[in-house]
């Protein structure tokens, strides 16, 4: 059996976010702790996938923090799996090379990348290039990376979208256990995340 | 630590080996330059051979421009510098890595193709191997002079004509002291150890700058 994940609390306090002069959304706070999820709702535009490009370091606040709290000097970034619209995934790379790239990179190594492949219902297309594979089973890859690092905060954009029925089941499981040993998980979404007990956070009116 | 370094170095490797890669276009540009100038200056072999080292170097630094745009872009684009941005690596080494790859996929090319592509600009046989020696030293600081260039216009939908503008002016060092390094291989009153030793330290101080550079452009939002 696995470890459960140390304590953490992700704390975002007071912040605002300005893209081309336009304050998109300010004086947004909450706290995301172990077990926790939170789904992140809130109109389009109304700065949902700029909160997570924030929590992920790629754009900076206009104001407030972003922090792990108790641990200043850890980035967030450096505790969380990211899965957003860009899926991260080279095209000509093969499914398996993404994976292998991804778990080397993020460090802490839990599933291997077959394995991870055959958790997200994928198994048979490990040796292929990742431009020849659909939408949905693209987006699978990019969950696969969930499995191969293990990092106790999940940030997801839309991670539903392109899913079929089935997949939505498979990425409602693998949270399930995600939070079951202790982890946390941040989802923007439009709709379920076929959870119980997900926190509503809705950004703008 | 060492394996996140290792695993962009080779993943950057394998990309470039792959279809739409690039890694050998640059060659074929260099190839394209040093056939082109022969046929402009038209057949006088004194004057080829005096300007070779010159052609060779101008043909490398275009060639090594070609491509450049795609080095932090690709990454931008389709999410990978926010798995880089994640992974456990500081920046500076994850740029240091893809530097080097692209160092060892065009500019180590193109030295090693020097002394061969050097017959067509009647370069002397003494001074086909400083030449190429000149080449395999001074790439290093245009590919990471780059580097800092192509941090900057990754955000930029149409960065690639953007690029050589900003990174043309920065070789300019580099390409003085790559050519009279390679002329004072040819003869003349300097020796060729001193710029040499100049183009060697001007490679080493762009590694360290452009790959500063590159992470500082990288963290600053889009």
């Amino acid at each position: 059996m696995r470890p459960p994940y140390p304590t953490l609390v992700l704390d975002v306090d007071r912040l605002a976010c300005r893209r081309g002069g336009r304050l998109i959304f300010s004086d947004l706070g909450f706290r995301l702790g172990n077990g926790e999820a939170i789904a992140l709702t809130g109109r389009n535009g109304a700065g949902k996938s700029s909160l997570l490009a924030m929590l992920c370091g790629r754009l900076r606040p206009d104001a407030g923090t972003i922090r792990i709290a108790g641990f200043d000097e850890v980035a967030p970034v450096e505790v969380s799996h990211v899965v957003g619209h860009r899926d991260g995934l080279k095209t000509t790379l093969t499914a398996q090379e993404n994976l292998v790239f991804a778990q080397a990179l993020l460090g802490e190594a839990f599933l291997s990348p077959a394995e991870a492949l055959a958790a997200v219902g994928l198994p048979h297309v490990a040796a292929l290039p990742v431009g020849y594979l659909s939408a949905g089973q693209r987006r699978r890859v990019a969950l696969a990376r969930l499995l191969v690092a293990r990092r106790p905060i999940w940030l997801l954009d839309e991670p539903m979208s392109a899913l079929d029925a089935a997949a939505q089941a498979m990425l409602s499981g693998l949270m399930r256990d995600h939070l079951a040993q202790g982890g946390a998980i941040l989802a923007a979404t439009h709709g379920p995340l076929g959870l119980d007990g997900v926190r509503d956070v809705r950004i703008g009116p | 630590m060492t394996r996140a370094f290792l695993a962009i170095l080779k993943r950057d490797l394998a990309l470039a080996s792959r279809a739409g890669g690039g890694g050998e276009l640059a060659l074929v540009f260099f190839l394209t330059i040093v056939v082109l100038v022969p046929f402009a200056l038209g057949p006088d072999l004194n004057l080829l051979s005096r300007i070779g080292p010159a052609i060779l170097w101008l043909g490398a630094l275009l060639s090594m421009l070609i491509g450049l745009d795609r080095l932090f872009q690709g990454d931008e684009e389709d999410g990978s510098l926010d798995l880089i941005r994640a992974s456990v690596l500081p920046l500076e080494l994850a740029v240091l890595a893809k530097g080097l790859a692209h160092w060892l996929t065009t500019g180590l090319p193109l030295a090693l193709a020097a002394p061969l592509l050097g017959l067509l600009v009647a370069l002397p046989g003494e001074a086909m191997l400083p030449v190429a020696a000149t080449l395999l030293v001074g790439t290093p600081a245009l590919s990471f002079i780059g580097a800092g260039a192509a941090a900057l216009t990754a955000g930029l939908r149409r960065g690639g004509l953007i690029l050589p503008v900003l990174v043309a002016p920065l070789t300019v060092p580099v390409l003085i002291f790559g050519v009279s390094a390679s002329n004072a291989a040819l003869g003349g009153t300097i020796p060729f150890a001193t710029p040499f030793l100049i183009l060697c330290a001007l490679s080493l101080a762009a590694i360290v700058v452009g790959t500063l550079a590159a992470a500082a452009a990288l963290r600053q939002a889009q």
